[in-house]
């Protein structure tokens, strides 16, 4: 066990904790930041999905030391001052969603690929989220969520 | 629920008590399931209105994504005459909602809907005796609307809430209280979106695998190293020694837990268990010629099959004959959110969150793991994170709440996706035998179908046949096996819909004419007719039509594929036409249609179970493929809104027709007939025997 300190949607959390332990464990089991969802536990189904630094990591297979020192985004971050993110709203508007398991997942993935490249078309979006699994099959919603919050984030600054 | 088809559950369970004895599971446990409770009639069991005129709903239905949250609001608002957003579902909680079977076989929509509707109707109804009385003016001329009583001739008004003033609203629901005809609803038939969607793009939804209790301790459960093993003995020394953990130890039971998540691990780990093995029959080889041999006589043929006419006669006259084996896999759920519970103690009472389609199976299962009464065990199940029919049994509320016990704290197990792919049960594999003959025009004149293990759901056929033999052969599957989204449609509509197609070929008959040659069913002729007209069926090359009637709902599917340079399969089209009575919410109905299509293409394609010596191979989400974005295909729904016709369920059924129409249209594009679900788990050419 040792004692670190990470950054987590702008506030810093002092944990005591084994340095492998998972990212994911640790927002979820330690800091009770339960919106990011464990899969699979190897990176192959995209629901824990966090942003460091902006890019999208799998937190389940980043151990929490390769967290420290960076800014850690999670779905409890997305949305500022109780405003939904123009992605979060696109969901809801689009229905892109249907047991909402995978959405955390899809939307910070979507966040972070739509502020790098609002204009993404649909098979752009495909291909970033490939990684992704949405057992419930609504693939084709997502799709249209993203370019819609695309066009809505085109030139402001998230 | 090995081998017993939904609809014969509910078949059996009309008012009796059904006694289901779970196959020998190791590794892990499952109780006696129970059923059969009555419906209560008490109002206040299903509805209460608070004093500030909130209105909540009680129902045993849970909400695993199909939305049912959101329809079963809509049609409480509907006939309550009050706002949604005024509404609250109390879903699946065992001490609060009446007793319910479970959440299955598309039966929300058809059952629970209209219990809601009596309910509020009822409510109503009472709303306008109350105003009535304190207005003293004639019930008749008491309006209720918006969530309010008004009388028109005064202008004057009263919220529910002050009419009620909070009490319990005591009137008996009567099974024949009138509800809405669907021309006449309001706020259900149109699209309202998830009520409460806002904590699902926030990540505040709080899953079952979200929930933490004070003192709360994470669990691990031992789990055998393939079927047929058991626990010979377990050093427990170093998980012992590791301090801060309890090691529960209960018959072939065995699991740890502790305060944190990687320390229940690390214990875990420390177990040193040695296993004694049985041999286990068959492996993905040759399961198909090993379940006709592992045949029971237990449900075998007995009330779903057809025998009429003779097949003899009906062959003797037939021009083209034709016999064909077809097959299906086990293939695996894969629900996002793995099976999770959290089981506290407190005095004897046991409480657990957990994601089941059947929470009052669950807790059924729980007093008898326990030895308690059921009313000392309550089952609250938050909004899951899907089932698709894999979330019906208790086995991880059981392991949670042993381990609660043993360790004094409340504890959560959350399955691994290992655990999930290994120890969740499958939808079951299957042969299907199929003997057929039609005369010159392809007139069906012959028909014998038998289903070895896959089941009976939608085993007979739609299409007129005078001379038919229909069966379903129940087995021993050397594997756990259950309910699946559209269970044994799926296998029987693929048997079905490629021996149609294999006819037509025979005959030299278009597949769409085919089917309607031998079709009177109106509401089946409708969605095929719209799903090929949509299609643009004549124009498109590389294209295959299927068509079913399943748990009322209708369905067609074309679908149109690409046969890439090395063999790979994709679909790039599809297109459903459904119709299952009047549409509660356009929308949701379509999210549905799109994500079984979506879901359909997995098991059509590439998705299925290896195993050998009793150990699943396919542990891992990177080796069981589950369909992704570059699957999707251009997907297009027409629905068709009959407010004639009682609402059936849809969650299921859109499903079946992905695979025979995949097919017809692999057949189309390479000339190659594929017999086998998944059709190309590698590919196109190495995998599929020419026809």
């Amino acid at each position: 066990m040792v004692a670190i300190e990470i950054l987590v949607n702008g506030t810093r959390f002092p944990i005591d904790v084994d340095p492998q332990q998972s990212l994911l464990s640790v927002l979820r089991d330690e800091l009770d930041l339960t919106g990011t969802k464990y899969g699979c536990g190897e990176a192959q189904c995209g629901a824990c999905t966090v942003l460091i630094d902006g890019q999208p990591i799998r937190s389940c297979v980043t151990a929490v030391s390769g967290a420290v020192g960076h800014a850690i985004t999670t779905i409890e971050g997305i949305a500022q001052n109780s405003q939904l993110h123009p992605v979060q709203k696109a969901f809801l508007d689009i229905g892109a969603m249907q047991c909402g398991y995978c959405t955390p997942g899809m939307i910070v993935e979507g966040v972070a690929l739509l502020r790098r490249r609002p204009e993404a078309t649909a098979g752009e979006i495909a291909e970033a989220m490939e990684g992704h699994v949405c057992r419930c099959g609504t693939y084709p919603r997502i799709i249209t969520a993203l370019r819609q919050a695309g066009q809505s984030m085109k030139g402001k600054r998230p | 629920m090995s081998g017993v088809d939904r609809r014969e559950f509910l078949q059996l369970a009309g008012g009796v008590i059904v006694l289901l004895t779970a196959p020998p599971i190791f590794g892990q446990e499952s109780g006696r399931r129970t059923g059969g409770q009555a419906v209560p009639q008490d109002l206040s069991a299903w509805l209460n209105i608070a004093e500030d005129g909130s209105i909540t709903i009680y129902t045993g239905k849970v909400e695993v994504g199909q939305n049912a949250r959101t329809s079963l609001t809509q049609a409480a608002a509907d006939e309550l005459h009050a706002p949604m957003e005024s509404i609250r579902l109390i879903m699946g909680d065992t001490d609060l909602t009446p007793y319910d079977m479970g959440t299955f076989g598309s039966r929300t929509t058809p059952t629970m809907v209209p219990q809601i509707r009596r309910a509020a109707a009822t409510a109503r109804e009472m709303l306008q005796d109350l105003a009535a009385r304190q207005w003293s003016i004639d019930r008749a001329a008491v309006i209720i609307g918006d969530g309010r009583a008004m009388d028109p001739h005064t202008n004057r008004s009263i919220t529910f809430g002050a009419l009620t003033k909070g009490q319990k609203l005591v009137r008996t629901v009567r099974h024949d209280e009138s509800i809405t005809s669907p021309e006449k609803w309001t706020v259900a038939g149109r699209s309202a979106p998830k009520v409460n969607g806002a904590d699902f793009v926030t990540g505040k939804h709080r899953f079952s695998t979200d929930i933490t209790r004070p003192g709360m301790w994470y669990g691990r459960v031992l789990r055998v190293p393939a079927f047929g093993a058991t626990l010979a003995s377990l050093d427990t020394t170093a998980a012992d020694a590791m301090g801060g953990v309890a090691v529960v130890r209960e018959g072939s039971f065995a699991g740890v837990a502790a305060a944190r998540a990687p320390l229940a691990a690390s214990a875990l780990a420390a177990l040193k268990p040695s296993w004694s093995t049985t041999p286990q029959p068959s492996n993905n080889a040759t399961i198909f010629n090993d379940l006709k041999k592992l045949t029971t006589n237990e449900l075998g043929g007995r009330t779903e099959g057809a025998h009429f006419g003779s097949l003899l006669d009906g062959m003797a006259d037939a021009v083209y004959k034709l016999e064909r084996s077809y097959t299906v896999a086990y293939i695996a759920h894969v629900p996002l959110e793995p099976r999770a519970a959290v089981a506290e103690w407190n005095n004897g009472k046991l409480t657990v969150w957990t994601g089941t389609q059947r929470p009052f199976a669950v807790r059924s299962e729980l007093a008898e793991a326990f030895h308690i009464s059921e009313e000392k065990v309550r089952v609250i199940v938050p909004d899951t994170g899907s089932g698709y029919g894999g979330k019906h049994t208790g086995e991880c509320a059981i392991e949670a709440a042993r381990l609660a016990k043993g360790s004094g704290h409340p504890v959560k197990v959350v399955w691994t996706r290992e655990e999930e792919l290994t120890w969740a049960y499958f939808r079951p594999a299957g042969v299907i035998d199929v003997r057929s003959g039609v005369d010159k025009d392809g007139k069906l004149l012959a028909w014998e179908f038998h289903n070895y293990n896959s089941g009976p759901a939608a085993i007979r056929t739609p299409y007129e046949v005078q001379n038919q033999h229909i069966e379903y052969h129940a087995c021993n599957s050397p594997l756990r096996q259950g309910s699946y989204r559209g269970l044994a449609a799926t296998a029987n509509h693929f048997a079905r819909e490629v021996h149609m197609d294999e006819l037509a070929a025979a005959a030299k008959i278009d597949p769409l004419e085919m089917r309607r040659r031998n079709l009177k069913d109106a509401r089946l002729r409708a969605v095929l007719d719209a799903a090929a007209e949509r299609f643009g069926w004549g124009k498109a090359k590389n294209a295959g039509i299927a068509c079913g009637v399943e748990k009322g709902g209708y369905t067609a599917t074309c679908a149109e594929v690409r046969i890439d340079s090395s063999g790979g399969v994709h679909v790039t089209r599809l297109v459903s036409a459904f119709e299952c009575g009047a549409i509660v919410n356009p929308d949701h109905l379509r999210n549905q249609i799109e994500g079984a299509l979506m879901m359909g293409i997995g098991g059509a394609l590439f998705e299925s179970v290896a195993f050998q010596d009793g150990k699943i191979l396919t542990d891992r989400l990177s080796k069981y493929r589950v369909p992704r974005f570059s699957d999707m295909p251009q997907i297009d729904v027409v629905t068709i809104d009959r407010k004639d016709i009682s609402s059936a369920g849809a969650g299921e059924t859109p499903i079946v027709g992905v695979a025979p129409s995949v097919a017809g249209a692999i057949f189309a594009a390479t000339g190659v007939r594929i017999h086998a679900l998944p059709m190309v788990p590698r590919g196109l050419e190495r995998t599929a025997p020419q026809s």
